[in-house]
């Protein structure tokens, strides 16, 4: 349980930072802008009861807030995602359920269940952040395109990442 | 009485969800204006402090960048200087009073800067304690840069032309006709100066500049040139790309203006709002 906890404030507080200071930076065409610290929430372990992941999600979102000075849009689209996981568990629920596997991560779960769990929730929170960002109908199109094309921007950084950290989440 | 508890507590976390997302909203809404305080931001000691961090690791690295800008504004300003140009009229220019000038200028260093989103901030290492209040515009050695948004102690936060509201009074250095700048957030090199009406006639390379009408920025400021012009059938306005001469993803080094007469010009604008 405190392992859990530790693994956990860790993963926080390294994509935070990681967040601020480097994927901040980086945009290509000013079309794709990563956004890697949702990759927290998606890691989050399945019995988190739903009072604290909403609370850290938002926590989450607002320090990425106050950092890049946007207000509450991080926090408004990570809380959402943070709604809709669970929802999103039980749709994509393995066959034999999620039996003795407290992280959904790529290594205990598999690629292509990580693949569409990621792909849905990512979507779901560039496609709700970009619009409260630009938050102008007559923009929508070039938004759209913005948070599709920074969605498989992220997804990639997600994959990598997994790959790169997988002998250590073994045991998390 | 008790349903209803019991009813709370079975859908607790959709209410949660609920007021975590009007506490979001509420927050996106008051950064967005001017006229409330906004709290969390990049102001706070913490987050300046680690931006100050990154920002001196990084400043290692375009030094020489940096030496070259500078060095070519001290040029252009010796340039203006009143004893470079050659001249055989004797004219005096006295300055009686201190408050005849009517801009000053506040140096600073750009701590935190991004270029590749839509809506764009600056973090300086400037606040109140050094007298910056909000609105104030802000310029660099070759342009404009923007506007002043919250201010802490220490520290300021700016919100960068490339911005989805930054509008800046503009005009055609040829003509003197005027219109607004705006940015469409595809190309942080690019803008478009826009209510420039059909008559005028617009070249290629013409200059544009600040007008001084606001009290952000003073009059002709270069601000880039015109690439290119066009007129959609039926429009009667130009639409015109305009190249920026501020280089935004370089930016180390900025000028914060204070409008000495800023308060008075306000307060009679404002008796012409109430009429």
């Amino acid at each position: 349980m405190i392992k859990l906890f530790l693994s956990n404030s860790i993963r926080f507080i390294v994509l935070a930072l990681l967040q601020i200071i480097v994927f901040n930076n980086i945009g290509l065409y000013n079309m794709v802008n990563p956004y890697l610290y949702v990759l927290f929430i998606l890691l989050l372990p399945l019995e988190t009861p739903m009072y604290l992941l909403l609370t850290i999600s938002f926590i989450m979102g607002l320090c990425i807030d106050i950092f890049s000075n946007t207000g509450g849009i991080h926090a408004g689209a990570s809380t959402l995602v943070a709604f809709v996981r669970p929802l999103i568990l039980l749709i994509i629920t393995p066959r034999g359920g999620y039996e003795h596997q407290p992280v959904p991560n790529l290594r205990n779960m598999g690629i292509q269940w990580f693949l569409t769990y990621s792909t849905v929730l990512v979507l779901i929170h560039h496609l709700l952040l970009f619009q409260l960002e630009v938050f102008r109908i007559n923009e929508f199109l070039i938004t759209f395109t913005r948070s599709i094309l920074s969605t498989i921007f992220t997804l990639l950084l997600i994959f990598i990442s997994q790959y790169l950290t997988g002998s250590s989440q073994k045991r998390a | 009485m008790r349903n209803l508890w019991l009813f709370f507590l079975r859908y607790y976390a959709f209410f949660l969800f609920l007021a975590l997302e009007a506490i979001a909203i509420v927050l996106m809404v008051n950064n967005n204006s001017y006229h409330r305080a906004s709290y969390f931001n990049s102001t706070n000691t913490m987050s300046a402090e680690i931006y100050k961090y990154v920002s001196n690791a990084r400043s290692f690295f375009n030094l020489q960048l940096i030496n070259d800008s500078l060095s070519k504004e001290n040029a252009r300003l010796r340039n203006l200087l009143l004893s470079s140009p050659y001249s055989n009229k004797v004219n005096k220019v006295t300055i009686e009073d201190s408050s005849m000038w009517r801009y000053s200028y506040i140096e600073a260093k750009v701590i935190n800067n991004s270029v590749n989103k839509r809506n764009n901030y600056l973090t300086i290492d400037r606040g109140s304690l050094h007298g910056i209040k909000e609105k104030m515009g802000v310029i660099c050695g070759n342009g404009i840069v923007g506007t002043v948004k919250d201010v802490s102690k220490h520290f300021s936060t700016v919100i960068s032309f490339l911005h989805k509201d930054s509008y800046v009074s503009a005009q055609l250095n040829s003509s003197k006709e005027f219109g607004s700048l705006v940015w469409d957030g595809l190309n942080p090199k690019f803008a478009y100066l826009k209510d420039i009406p059909t008559h005028v006639k617009v070249k290629v390379g013409d200059s544009v500049s600040t007008t001084g009408f606001s009290q952000k920025y003073p009059k002709e400021i270069f601000i880039g040139r015109v690439i290119k012009c066009d007129l959609n059938s039926g429009d009667n306005f130009y639409n015109i790309k305009i190249a920026l001469s501020t280089n935004f993803s370089t930016l180390r080094y900025v000028y914060i203006v204070e409008d000495n007469f800023a308060e008075e010009i306000n307060s009679i604008e404002m008796k012409e709002v109430e009429k």
